[in-house]
């Protein structure tokens, strides 16, 4: 055969696989006849397959770590990742955060602010049905927002509902009254809790009825949910599986082996220490993306010894990040800078220079604190983070080799976030990610923020955060935000040695992947975007 | 009234006196474990005012011993109550688990129990050959490798690498009786593995025991051939140690798999209730282990009523 005719041959068949009329396995096969190397063919098929655009149809299966049976179908109580996803099969917000970080318009139309960033006023969009046949109207819109905030709300999303001082309707618009200005409500408000239901989820909080791509059609909590296609979905452009289901699968070898064996084709959390083997079993791909979720050590600035800044800068350098990275993490993340961002966030300053493990400096600021040479007691948990209580052994090996005596105690599992975490002045912990830098800030940093873990409190920091909050020239809030990070870095309490990766497990049978560093899976949307090819 | 009826009565009764004391003693340690419900289901996202609404919904202001009463008030009018973590009625949902751990139970034992008799029969008429000595061998090994990894061996050799089961086996309602029993297959083999050999130890010391007695001699004497002797001989005579290891064994099938389910992510009580646990909803972990301590009271009444009955002495007293 000349080498035109075997061009002619391989875009043949790339077209033939565009439009999904021949298998992955067929493609590659011929490929090979062809004298195509494997590695260029999977290529030419991916490039091939992409280019067709979405295929409709088939079931999608996503085995996800981090369900349990006593879970609900009640945004408002969703804390783990299974609740997460099956939210976002049958619900949807008024906007989301894309994999850029910018605002992406959902159940609102548009959004404008007024000129003082303390009124927000929602478009909600019309002709969207949720799936009990009602029409969305911005009245549903208010009542959802009212029970995520009232003076009873048991709901997740309680804190960031907290600065809203009035909320009403008027025909198609829902508008926010804010206390005071926030550049950022409509990134508070893409809360994964905020998802829109009829008449706010009063009467049912739990009866599973959203807007979403899919319904829901049969829930059995801590084993599997199903989902059908919403046939009167808003968006054309999304939803291209007929059913996606569930399944909560905790263990990790289980996980794995059932995309290994193709029983699934999406998992989560797959452990770093795998993943490099995972990557070369055939038919599937591991998938890792940077994200702002962090591991970190915590200290109370208010507590002794901690009460000492030199102290707290003593255990700062001596902690090696590049080698804690590489060990607990097998390189699936990035060093961390001792504060609570990183490049994943908007407005991210990235010339802030990065802290290095330096023994000597952490002598030098150990000898001047003063400290009487008592152990310092490290408490650790296997919950703190994967990997917590062999990060903690390498930070009390480097620690030693600076002349701090460290000490761990291990701590049951079981209550660790309600007797150690947020109690205890020094312990490992995790923190969740953010959309924007104000709320990461305002979460764990302002002095009144419930969840300040670390104690950190300063008037100068909280005045130059809600200064941020309401500035609009966006030059200005870089600034401001790099100045708040380096007060954190060099005064705060907080330890962070790491920011980890969002590691996934992808079958080579979905197509339209999208690395997203928002959130786990696609930020939970990987079923509205993925199709599914033979 | 017949001695063995009064006898079944005695033990019904002081059974329903056991599951009171296994409900206090559940309630009890519950209410020891550190955190409570609320702060279990808002985790590390918890403010102290959703805390408060959560606590005040639940009734978890209310004392321990109020709680308990209302508990137990609604039990013995047939009402498990609902779970506090996701409001679901405790009956349906935990009948639906139960369901599939009777069902991973029953098709296991129904091929453990059998089998490790059969072969606790075939290690004594081979005794110290090399079938017993295969036998035994290969039980000890199975019963020394811990069931998990039996667990793994079995999905990566049989699931992954050969594709003939799945490693998954998550069963449902729509589902034919056929898909069932293909998904439930290796957990299956996996738990045969792990109870055979203990029965079948037993019965083996069982019925060595008796076959040192005098009318064995007589029956061997008699010229009837090994495997008679020990069938209608020797096996009749040591069914009550067997019968109590059976139970032990089946009780075991019923209340400890977790591991297994976990495993094969299998639907069954054991996840059920660590999850109820770790999440310290109360009403659920209450019915959770009446469920389990009906199990053992009753299998063990069975096992104590056929060792009577299976006994002319204990069936005719004087």
């Amino acid at each position: 055969m000349s080498k035109t005719t075997d061009q002619n041959h391989i875009d043949y068949l790339k077209v033939r696989a565009g439009m999904g009329r021949i298998s992955r396995r067929e493609f590659m096969g011929r490929m090979g006849a062809l004298g195509v190397s494997a590695a260029v063919a999977g290529l030419f098929y991916a490039e091939a397959v992409q280019a067709a655009g979405p295929v409709k149809g088939g079931t999608l299966r996503m085995g996800v770590s981090g369900g349990e049976s006593t879970n609900s179908l009640d945004p408002a109580l969703a804390a783990s990742p299974v609740p997460y996803n099956v939210l976002n099969q049958f619900g949807e917000t008024l906007v989301n955060v894309d994999e850029n970080g910018e605002l992406e318009m959902r159940l609102a139309e548009s959004v404008e602010a007024s000129a003082d960033a303390k009124t927000w006023m929602f478009k909600i969009r019309s002709g969207v049905e949720f799936h009990n046949g009602q029409t969305l109207t911005a009245q549903d819109v208010m009542r959802t927002m009212e029970r995520h905030s009232n003076d009873d709300s048991q709901s997740g999303a309680l804190g960031i509902m907290r600065g809203i001082s009035g909320m009403r309707v008027e025909n198609d618009m829902f508008i926010v009254e804010l206390e005071t200005a926030n550049a950022d409500l409509p990134f508070l408000l893409g809360d994964y809790h905020l998802m829109i239901q009829p008449d706010g989820g009063f009467d049912n909080p739990a009866a599973g009825i959203g807007t979403g791509p899919y319904m829901v059609e049969s829930e059995e909590p801590g084993v599997r949910y199903l989902f059908k296609r919403n046939p009167n979905y808003w968006d054309d452009s999304r939803a291209h599986v007929d059913e996606v289901e569930i399944l909560s699968i905790n263990d990790t070898t289980a996980r794995m082996s059932a995309l290994q064996s193709g029983q699934v084709q999406i998992v989560n959390r797959v452990d770093p220490k795998v993943a490099a083997l995972l990557d070369r079993a055939p038919g599937l791909s591991v998938k890792s993306v940077g994200g702002p979720g962090h591991y970190v050590f915590i200290m109370h600035c208010d507590t002794e010894p901690f009460l000492n800044n030199d102290l707290r800068l003593a255990l700062k350098y001596a902690i090696d990040r590049e080698d804690m990275l590489d060990k607990v993490l097998r390189g699936y993340g990035t060093v961390g800078n001792d504060m609570p961002v990183n490049a994943s966030y908007p407005l991210f300053d990235e010339t802030i220079p990065q802290r290095e493990y330096d023994p000597e400096k952490a002598a030098e600021h150990y000898a001047k604190s003063g400290h009487d040479g008592s152990p310092i007691i490290l408490r650790v948990s296997d919950v703190a983070f994967p990997g917590a209580v062999e990060a903690a052994q390498l930070f009390q090996q480097t620690a030693q080799a600076a002349g701090i005596p460290l000490e761990l105690q291990r701590e049951p599992g079981d209550g660790y976030w309600s007797e150690v975490w947020n109690v205890q002045p020094f312990c490992a912990s995790y923190w969740g990610g953010r959309p924007v830098q104000d709320q990461m800030y305002s979460t764990a940093y302002l002095s009144t923020a419930d969840w300040n873990d670390t104690r950190f409190k300063r008037e100068d920091f909280d005045a130059m955060l809600l200064a941020a909050r309401g500035e609009l020239d966006q030059d200005k809030r870089k600034a401001m935000y790099r100045e708040m990070g380096m007060m954190v870095r060099d005064e705060g309490g907080l330890i962070c040695p790491m920011f980890n990766d969002f590691v996934e497990g992808v079958s080579d049978r979905v197509q339209g992947w999208v690395a997203d560093p928002t959130g786990e899976l696609m930020s939970g949307t990987a079923s509205h975007r993925v199709w599914l090819t033979d | 009234m017949h001695p063995i009826l009064i006898l079944v009565f005695q033990r019904i009764a002081l059974g329903l006196l056991l599951l009171f004391a296994a409900s206090v003693l559940i309630f009890a340690g519950t209410m020891i474990l550190p955190g409570d419900v609320a702060q279990s289901i808002l985790g590390q996202s918890a403010t102290p005012e959703a805390l408060a609404n959560m606590r005040a919904a639940l009734g978890l202001n209310e004392p321990p011993v109020t709680r308990y009463l209302d508990w137990i008030g609604g039990v013995l009018q047939g009402d498990l109550g609902r779970a506090l973590t996701n409001n679901q009625d405790i009956a349906t949902a935990m009948g639906r688990r139960l369901g599939n751990t009777m069902f991973l139970a029953f098709w296991a034992a129904i091929i453990a129990v059998p089998l490790a008799i059969f072969l606790g029969l075939l290690a004594v008429r081979y005794r110290d050959r090399w079938p017993d000595r295969l036998i035994s061998g290969a039980t000890l090994a199975s019963i020394s490798i811990p069931e998990f990894l039996v667990g793994y061996l079995l999905v990566y050799f049989v699931a992954v690498q050969l594709g003939w089961f799945s490693s998954v086996a998550m069963i449902n309602d729509s589902m034919s009786l056929g898909a069932k029993l293909n998904a439930i297959a290796l957990p299956v083999a996996v738990l045969v593995v792990v109870v055979l050999a203990h029965m079948m130890r037993m019965t083996r010391a069982a019925i060595l025991n008796v076959m040192q007695s005098a009318y064995i001699e007589t029956a061997e004497l008699k010229g009837l051939s090994g495997f008679n002797v020990i069938f209608r001989h020797a096996f009749p005579n040591a069914i009550a140690p067997i019968v109590n290891v059976v139970m032990l064994n089946l009780a075991y099938l019923v209340v400890g798999v977790v591991v297994v389910e976990v495993v094969f992510v299998y639907p069954g009580m054991g996840q059920y209730l660590v999850d109820h646990v770790s999440k310290r909803d109360v009403p659920v972990v209450q019915a959770c282990g009446l469920v389990f301590a009906a199990v053992y009271i009753g299998l063990n009444m069975v096992a104590d009523i056929v060792a009577i009955l299976s006994n002319p002495r204990l069936r005719h007293p004087k």
